[in-house]
């Protein structure tokens, strides 16, 4: 368990769930131009949570994310992350809070090899300023040396010790999206948002994918918020699902719930789909 | 205490000194002539200019046309600091831009660091704030440096007069940069908000700027000794092999440190993907501007040596065309490497501006500039990426570190691996991870 220092994994507090929460959104909107992208969206997420955010292609959901890791700036509403209200804050103070993304579109370094991708996002915590990196100092050469031995065995955490020296762009596909997770753990976030970790992957990564979110919401003591296309995903690993349609939260509740909403069914397959679907349950049963 | 110096570092300082010995033997023996060691000299200033724009363009980014800009702001400065010294026999120039270069720096990094405690303030708001701050400094400058230079005139003028000459050349030198960066610094506030395309279009507004300025230095600004479009006359020729050759080794060594520590990640970061820097926690308006500065440094720098070889400045020597020469140079050379662009630098000076000049008929001159983007195209087109690449010279090359003995004992150790492919998923759709310690 020493593997990653500062890491340390406490045990989950069933308490938390009524404490206070960890992501807490209120009436958020963002309008371009004349469009309202997103509309008046909540979402509370607890420590330890898993949810999930699905919806049809244009409903909002990258949207969402981008307005909590502060590449938007909101039109309206209340983000408070961990008790701290961070809405018009900066991405990178956003991120040195505790809240890491991924990308739909894996957004890797791609000319850097995997070990400075990571350490990249150890920059942060360097523990030198600028005249040690100029002149190469004692400093320097100490807290360097205790900056990749942690970036190393953090990628060994992800199996990827063996890669460090690749350059990114090389890597396959799998290893890339990995690479992108491993890459936002490495500053210690508590909450991550992963947009899409399962697009263009095939099956067996799929579940690869799955294992290693189960995996590191464990592992790091995760608050984990995730949009995703394909329902085996969102199905076999979020607790809890918020769908959006235009913009708009239409449905929220267990995977269960959701399967069987009739709006959550005709926003994915048009009107008329949801009656269609019970025949076919109904046919089904018989 | 003593730590054995790596074989690479002995390899690079070794040569260093050799080239360094091979041609001070060559000039001190008489063997080069002054056409060939001007060349030389001017090839370490476009050597160090050039490192500096690669900086800005190669590692982090962001195309720049300014440089040359800085470069004649560093020149011009220099020039003005020793002619006061050698021709008005007075500290006065050098006393004035000390105090001012000093405060102004401290003023800004004071406001930096104040403003980096409060948000919400655009960079043009700060952008003002800095300009009145940097405006009153000066002023206050000028009225402290009255007192100031009778006595350090005095001063300098009981030393030998080769020492002080060196001293003020010397650190006429270092304002120049700094004077160089603290305008870049200034200039890049609100301008390096633009994306890459449009900056590149407003540095080239600045070069042109700086240019029309020099032009009318002495009615604009009451310069007199700077002449206007007349062209400066009369700069002490200080520039050695020794000093252009220190400063180009000390901003090699500088450069190379900075890119291999953790902030030189975070700048070539800002280059891979902005977005995904600014997810990662790097600041990216911050290492632009930074990377901004430290670049113009080197400008301001390579101009304070260029001044001083000729002893005469014009205008037209920085005017907005002559600014692409560090950018072909770069582009030759490779952007990202620093070996390409050394390499590059002496061979743009040496080989096309002096041996074919003597080497080709009278009328080559003209043409000069049909074949440089001729040879530029052709290597665009064989070598997109520079003809050295991302190639490095063995200390200027980033060492992979090994895997550290726990990772490597972590990865052979079957049972204690927390590998992500050992994990499989259990009936109930959790996990069940065969490492016991994990889920703690």
């Amino acid at each position: 368990m020493n593997t990653a220092p500062q890491m340390t994994v406490s045990p989950v507090n069933p308490e938390n769930q009524s404490g206070q929460p960890m992501l807490e959104i209120t009436n958020l909107s963002k309008e371009f131009g004349g469009l309202k992208a997103v509309a008046d969206f909540d979402l509370t997420l607890f420590p330890h949570d898993l949810k999930g955010l699905i919806g049809p292609n244009g409903a909002g959901k990258t949207t969402v994310f981008n307005m909590i890791t502060g590449v938007y700036v909101s039109t309206a509403g209340n983000i408070v992350f961990d008790g701290t209200e961070i809405t018009g804050l900066q991405p990178h103070e956003i991120n040195q809070m505790g809240i890491a993304r991924t990308f739909q579109n894996i957004r890797l370094f791609p000319n850097l090899t995997v070990l400075d991708n990571v350490r990249i996002a150890y920059h942060a915590h360097a523990g030198y300023g600028l005249t040690d990196g100029f002149t190469h100092n004692r400093k320097f050469g100490q807290k360097e040396n205790e900056l990749t031995e942690r970036a190393q065995e953090f990628l060994a955490v992800f199996d990827l010790q063996d890669r460090q020296g690749e350059i990114a762009k090389n890597l396959p596909y799998g290893e890339q999206r990995r690479m992108e997770i491993a890459r936002a753990l490495a500053a210690n976030p508590k909450l991550l948002l992963l947009d899409e970790p399962a697009a263009g992957m095939n099956p067996a990564e799929t579940v690869e994918l799955m294992d290693l979110i189960h995996f590191i919401r464990e592992r790091f003591n995760l608050t984990i918020l995730l949009i995703e296309h394909q329902m085996r995903v969102v199905m076999g690993v979020c607790e809890y699902i918020t769908v959006m349609d235009f913009g708009q939260i239409i449905a929220r509740g267990n995977p269960q719930e959701i399967q069987s909403n009739p709006k959550v069914i005709e926003a994915y397959l048009g009107p008329g789909a949801a009656a269609l679907s019970e025949k076919f349950r109904r046919d089904k049963k018989r | 205490m003593f730590k054995k110096i790596p074989r690479d570092h002995l390899i690079f300082f070794g040569g260093a000194f050799l080239i360094f010995a091979v041609i001070q033997v060559l000039i001190s023996a008489g063997i080069l002539n002054d056409f060939f060691i001007v060349i030389i000299l001017i090839g370490g200033a476009m050597a160090i200019v050039s490192i500096g724009l690669n900086l800005i363009y190669g590692f982090n980014g962001q195309f720049s046309l300014g440089q040359w800009g800085f470069y004649a702001i560093g020149a011009y400065c220099a020039a003005d600091i020793t002619y006061r010294w050698s021709v008005n026999k007075s500290a006065d120039g050098l006393i004035v831009v000390l105090l001012a270069g000093t405060f102004s720096g401290l003023a800004i990094v004071l406001i930096r660091h104040a403003l980096s405690k409060t948000r919400g303030l655009d960079a043009l708001s700060a952008f003002t704030l800095y300009l009145l701050a940097v405006i009153v400094l000066i002023l206050i400058a000028l009225q402290i440096s009255k007192f100031l230079i009778p006595p350090i005139n005095s001063l300098l003028h009981a030393l030998p007069p080769n020492i002080s000459m060196e001293l003020v050349f010397v650190l006429s030198i270092i304002l120049a940069g700094v004077v160089a960066a603290e305008v870049s610094f200034m200039f890049g506030l609100p301008v390096l908000t633009l994306g890459s395309d449009y900056f590149g279009i407003a540095t080239l507004g600045f070069t042109v700027i700086v240019n029309v300025l020099l032009n009318n230095s002495d009615t604009m600004f009451g310069f007199q000794e700077m002449k206007g479009a007349r062209g400066m006359i009369g700069i002490p020729q200080v520039t050695t092999w020794f000093w252009v050759f220190l400063f180009l080794l000390l901003v090699v060594i500088f450069t190379r440190n900075l890119l291999h520590s953790s902030y030189g990640r975070a700048i070539v970061s800002v280059r891979e993907d902005e977005i995904a820097a600014k997810a990662m926690g790097i600041d990216v308006a911050h290492y632009k501007i930074l990377t901004f500065v430290i670049g113009s440094f080197m400008a301001g720098i390579a101009g304070g040596l260029y001044a001083h070889v000729n002893g005469f400045l014009h205008p037209n020597t920085f005017n907005f065309i002559a600014s692409f020469n560090p950018m072909i140079i770069i582009v030759f050379g490779g952007l990202g490497s620093i070996s390409g662009t050394l390499i590059a630098a002496f061979t743009w000076q040496v080989v096309l501006e002096g041996v074919l000049r003597l080497i080709l008929p009278s009328g080559f001159e003209t043409w000069r500039f049909v074949v440089y983007p001729i040879l530029l195209i052709v290597v665009m087109l064989l070598r997109p990426a520079g003809i050295f690449g991302g190639w490095e010279m063995p200390y200027l090359r980033q060492i992979l570190p090994p895997l550290s003995h726990k990772v490597k004992s972590h990865s052979t150790d079957d049972s204690q691996s927390a590998n992500i492919k050992k994990l499989t998923p259990a009936p109930d759709g959790g996990i069940s991870t065969e490492n016991p310690e994990a889920t703690k």
